[in-house]
């Protein structure tokens, strides 16, 4: 298969999970609001966080208030990692490989982009935007499902997977990381009761709640969420799996050794970490390092696969 | 309210559906009787279920704007198919094969012995003129000696009811997937009409496209690897590049993704290391093919390309220097052309073409600019041309001044009456003109399309049916008159 394609089969990939993750970041985010005890005000600035962007809105929105972080996020063209541009991105590396993704799969991707499009200025009101993050979510899965249920299981499948997965296993991170910082200071009862719910929304904005309670089934605490979202090997969503799942992807094809090592390492990592105990600052660090090997095993991919840099 | 066909006025053209107002040609009669059973708002409704089904397939062309970048358009289809008699049809197909027949002899013979020119049949200052004469072939024997695999041939039908060819295109002509996706449109939109009809499949193009193809490879191998070379995504036909190597499951590769190597072989980059191209489809002009023999500053080509197709390491289709033949004035000498290689009188007429070279034809035409249609030579997509009777003052004078520079690139053309086929416009039908693309193929066998690509002007009284100025297209039917 050309590299190419397998790069831009790769990137369509983590494109479509892109948006669908930054759908319910957006979304869970909103339901959280709701929840607050009176007098406690919900910063947006965090989502920015999440998504590693701060400069970039900085040097576009004064302050980071609900509106101005719903248009960076869902309709900004010049935030490359917002909802409609993600579509965008995948969309457009999807065109590039039309003779390999089924036809069908490309109609449901270019369906989703132009309804994302056409309807982003009723996502931005607080009364359109549960249907419209939905709808995002639900396509893109489509999408996902769509291709798993009618795609070879060829190479092409195989980084379609690495590229979802990849992805995947960066934005738990990134959820963890964010949404772990308390945002009640004063340990009070209230904040106890609000811990909980917190918690709650981590699950929820990976889809995580029902499966935690049928894999766990104790209280959502923080450190029983941490090691479910961090280190079980059952849940999609879990980084534990994620990275299992690249790595069944990675193992068979030619040239992969460099990228199963570093897997390896990584799970090593990830299962030896008690990730239970680590309270806010070494928890962070250990994030960053996952995130630095996530990067690592792109440019590993990238030497190993895709086409070599035009020297410019 | 019903369709109603009484107020439909043909003006004078040839109309493919009624002969006069009301009235139905013989082919067309259930496809009319089908019609004034609907109410005009099924029409509308109808037009608007395959504008949608488009839209979701992702059926679209680029236009390149100045101000936006390239757009993605949505391709403008009319849902009234266009019916063509196979009688009819048979013959026309048939001289579309004796026409690229003799344009591959002429060509291959330009880049040999130059026979005809020698004889004094074809002039040798046209031939040094020419834009698209690629010295660097001379001397190269492609297999089977042809050189335009693909041809896309453009016809029109005149006041009286006569088909011509417009022109030839031999570079890289497009359209072709256009014409299956317009098949595949209509069987959605008008179901109960393919009982009635079986227009004659068109969908075996990609399979004969890959044998076409494939009979070029220098491997003799069962499957040979072939590859579609594109521009890329910003290119109008890149959804056609997409989609021909899609349907062949040849691979798509931009000039990128292939390389030739010291043997003289080319291969494409992938994941598992180099693998080497049998043939290459190129979607590419001449000009931009390989910056080792033509334009150096060309990023979308493979640097090498040409050695390696001299060498026989490679199949080009088309070969290089194939475009010699897709050029206005060479258009007007191939009735020669057919009569000097196969001594048969052409099966389709040229349109009458007035060649600016030579002195009592330019004054011809100098003298009748009003009346007539002027095309420079080496353009395509409608591009630079008079067109006479709607030209302002200053528009002709600007041509009579293009033409005295440089007679050798211009010809001119009665404004044809070209035929109308009936159109969705809102809640009715109005005449727009058409014209037509068939796809001839030439490898060890060739083929003819069965119809091809119909493209309307779906601007009132417009003549101008390219895509990339207000035209769209219809799904064509070739129907057995017999079975009716």
């Amino acid at each position: 298969m050309l590299s190419r394609v397998a790069e831009n089969i790769y990137w369509m990939a983590r494109c479509i999970e892109r948006a669908e993750n930054t759908a319910r970041l957006v979304s869970v985010n909103a339901n959280l609001l709701l929840d607050l005890p009176r007098g406690v005000q919900l910063d947006w600035e965090p989502l920015i966080t999440i998504v590693g962007m701060n400069q970039p809105f900085r040097e576009r929105y004064s302050e980071a208030s609900e509106r101005n972080v719903m248009r960076f996020l869902i309709g900004d063209q010049n935030n490359p990692n917002s909802i409609l541009s993600s579509l965008r991105n995948a969309r457009e590396n999807c065109r590039t490989v039309r003779d390999i993704v089924p036809r069908s799969g490309w109609e449901r991707l270019n369906e989703l982009f132009l309804y994302a499009k056409d309807n982003v200025n009723s996502g931005l009101t607080k009364g359109g935007r549960y249907a419209y993050l939905t709808r995002i979510i639900t396509g893109s899965q489509g999408i996902s499902g769509l291709l798993s249920g009618t795609m070879a299981r060829d190479e092409a499948y195989q980084f379609l997977r690495i590229g979802r997965n990849l992805e995947r296993a960066d934005m738990t991170t990134r959820i963890i990381d964010v949404r772990s910082t308390d945002l009640l200071p004063e340990e009070t009862p209230e904040s106890k009761a609000f811990d909980t719910i917190q918690w709650i929304s981590v699950l929820n904005s990976l889809s995580a709640y029902q499966a935690y309670r049928r894999l766990v089934q104790v209280q959502v605490s923080r450190a029983e969420v941490l090691i479910f979202l961090f280190q079980n090997r059952l849940f999609p969503r879990a980084f534990n799996h994620c990275i299992d799942t690249v790595k069944d992807g990675l193992q068979p094809l030619k040239n992969s050794q460099q990228g199963v090592k570093v897997l390896a390492d990584l799970k090593e990592l990830v299962e030896a970490t008690p990730v239970n105990t680590l309270r806010q600052t070494p928890l962070h660090d250990f994030i960053d390092r996952l995130q630095l090997e996530v990067i690592n095993l792109h440019k590993v991919l990238e030497k190993s696969y895709f086409l070599p840099r035009l020297e410019t | 309210m019903s369709i109603d066909l009484t107020r439909y006025s043909t003006n004078d053209f040839f109309d493919e559906m009624l002969e006069r107002p009301n009235r139905a040609r013989t082919w067309s009669k259930q496809l009319v009787a089908h019609l004034r059973q609907m109410d005009d708002g099924e029409l509308a409704a109808r037009q608007a279920s395959a504008e949608l089904a488009i839209k979701e397939m992702g059926i679209t062309f680029t236009v390149y704007n100045e101000q936006d970048g390239t757009i993605d358009r949505n391709w403008p289809f009319d849902i009234v198919p266009r019916i063509i008699p196979r009688q009819e049809w048979e013959r026309v197909a048939a001289g579309l094969r004796q026409r690229v027949k003799a344009l591959n002899l002429f060509i291959d013979d330009l880049y040999h012995e130059q026979r005809i020119v020698k004889e004094g049949v074809f002039p040798a200052e046209v031939l040094k003129q020419s834009k698209n004469f690629r010295p660097q072939c001379c001397g190269v024997n492609p297999p089977h000696r042809v050189w335009a695999h693909i041809c896309g041939s453009d016809l029109v039908r005149d006041r009286d009811g006569t088909i011509y060819v417009l022109e030839d295109n031999l570079r890289v002509p497009s359209g072709v997937s256009y014409m299956l996706e317009n098949r595949l449109v209509t069987k959605r939109v008008f179901p109960e009409l393919f009982e009635d009809y079986a227009p004659l499949p068109v969908n075996d193009y990609p399979t004969r496209l890959y044998e076409t193809l494939a009979s070029l490879s220098p491997r003799k191998v069962k499957r040979p690897v072939v590859a579609v070379l594109t521009p890329g995504i910003y290119n109008s036909a890149y959804f056609e590049h997409a989609y021909l190597a899609q349907e062949m499951g040849a691979e798509l590769v931009e000039g990128r993704d292939l390389f030739v190597d010291s043997d003289d072989k080319v291969y494409m980059r992938t994941i598992s290391g180099p693998q080497r191209v049998d043939v290459i489809y190129r979607r590419i002009d001449d000009d931009f093919i390989d910056p080792e023999v033509f334009r150096p500053d060309s990023a979308l080509g493979v640097s090498g390309l040409i050695r390696a197709w001299k060498a026989g390491n490679v199949g080009l289709a088309n070969a290089p220097g194939a475009g010699v033949a897709d050029d206005k004035v060479v258009y007007a000498f191939v009735p020669e052309i057919i009569k000097y290689y196969l001594n048969e009188a052409p099966g389709i007429p040229n349109v009458p073409t007035y060649r600016c070279m030579y002195p009592d034809e330019q004054k011809y035409v100098l003298d009748h600019l009003e009346e007539l249609v002027v095309k420079p030579a080496n353009e395509s997509g409608g591009y630079g041309m008079l067109m006479g009777p709607t030209s302002t003052k200053a528009e002709r004078e600007t041509f009579t001044k293009l033409i005295r520079k440089d007679p050798r690139n211009y010809i001119g053309q009665p404004t044809l009456g070209i035929s109308t086929v009936p159109t969705v416009v809102g809640r009715d039908l109005e005449p727009r003109h058409v014209d037509l693309r068939p796809f001839i193929l030439s490898g060890r066998d060739t083929l003819v399309t069965a119809g091809g690509l119909t493209r309307v002007a779906l601007r009132k009284g417009s003549l101008v049916v390219n895509s990339s100025q207000g035209g769209g297209s219809k799904d064509t039917w070739i129907v057995d008159m017999e079975d009716n």
